[in-house]
């Protein structure tokens, strides 16, 4: 567990150099995490096809709470209130439509794309 | 009553409440949510939240005394995006099998949302720093916020209109697509990681390993494409 959760932070540090130092748009846990699945898929090819068990036991842990990790950042809801009151119509229109929007084409695309699985 | 004053002024400086009360309050939410059976509706994050929100309110307590324990949480975010790798990886032969539909898939869709939100935000006559905090809304907060701060909207609203979608995109997901036929996990994930990033993909997880990993590598692919788009749509879309 200890070494998985250092691995996965590595992983982060070296995203963020990366990201800050090229100026990358991509922020560092998003590289962190391609780093992370490039590390497994040399292992695989090695023949170790399954990832080591400790970064998978910290892995599994983290995200099997990953909805808590968000609640600290939406309680800063109650900083926005003020904006949130005045233009509480068009926030909530463009929030509603907008994720509709997104979800329908993401998933009308790919299932219309990706050929069925055996 | 002294006393209690000086309980006060000390719980005012340690991380100690805030940590405490967001992991309390988390597992209030998630045991009331369990009692509910998991309906859409009883989402343990937006429980959380509003509750969380209404002790801040109603305690006076300032929002940065409250996150001076709660960043310990938050900063777990990090790790544990780069954690999706691996269901990605158990997923990645039936994810290069799909990779000519991954791409388009999740292009459209991350354009959907952006011009969708700019465009209604405007039609309700919203302000130009709302309309543009609300452009990279799909995104993962880090890069939601610092898209916003690149083609001048505001950070910290940007962070709220992040946290709303993903809940928005929660609570929809399962019934929006069954509605619209659309039954392949793959896509499920795809839509879920695309149009309300960990958020959603964190409750599609607990539905499905595959959507999961679709999921993960949405946001990832995701917050490319809008950090890329997002500042062209804004000087197109966003008006006077």
């Amino acid at each position: 567990m200890l070494r998985g959760l250092t691995i996965l932070l590595i992983c982060q540090f070296i995203g963020e150099i990366l990201a800050r130092g090229l100026e990358l748009p991509i922020p560092g846990p998003v590289l962190g995490m391609l780093l992370l699945l490039a590390g497994l898929a040399f292992r695989g090819r090695k023949g170790r096809s399954q990832p080591p068990a400790d970064v998978k036991t910290a892995a599994e842990g983290l995200l099997s709470h990953l909805g808590l990790l968000f609640v600290p950042a939406g309680v800063g809801v109650v900083t926005e209130l003020d904006v949130l009151g005045e233009n509480w119509l068009a926030v909530t229109a463009a929030l509603l439509g907008s994720t509709i929007a997104g979800l329908l084409v993401t998933g009308f695309v790919m299932q219309r794309l990706a050929r069925p699985e055996e | 009553m002294r006393h209690l004053f000086h309980l006060w002024v000390y719980l005012e400086t340690t991380p100690l409440l805030g940590l405490t009360a967001t992991l309390a309050i988390y597992s209030l939410a998630a045991a009331i949510a369990r009692r509910l059976r998991f309906h859409p509706l009883a989402n343990p994050v937006l429980m959380a939240i509003v509750l969380l929100a209404l002790i801040v309110e109603v305690g006076h307590i300032p929002y940065a005394v409250y996150f001076q324990g709660a960043q310990y949480v938050h900063f777990l975010l990090g790790p544990a995006t780069v954690a999706l790798a691996v269901p990605m990886y158990a997923n990645l032969r039936r994810i290069h099998a799909a990779a000519r539909a991954i791409l388009p898939a999740i292009l459209a869709g991350s354009l959907a949302s952006a011009v969708s939100a700019m465009l209604i935000a405007r039609a309700f006559a919203a302000p130009r720093l709302v309309v543009l905090s609300l452009a990279p809304k799909s995104v993962t907060t880090p890069i939601a916020m610092g898209i916003a701060e690149a083609i001048g909207g505001q950070p910290s609203l940007a962070a709220v209109f992040v946290l709303l979608t993903g809940l928005t995109a929660s609570v929809l997901m399962l019934p929006l697509l069954r509605w619209a036929r659309i039954s392949d996990w793959r896509a499920i994930g795809l839509a879920a990681g695309t149009a309300g990033h960990g958020l959603a993909t964190s409750q599609i997880l607990l539905r499905s390993e595959t959507a999961g990993a679709f999921g993960g590598l949405a946001i990832g692919l995701n917050g490319i494409i809008t950090a890329l788009i997002v500042p062209l749509l804004a000087r197109l879309l966003a008006g006077g």
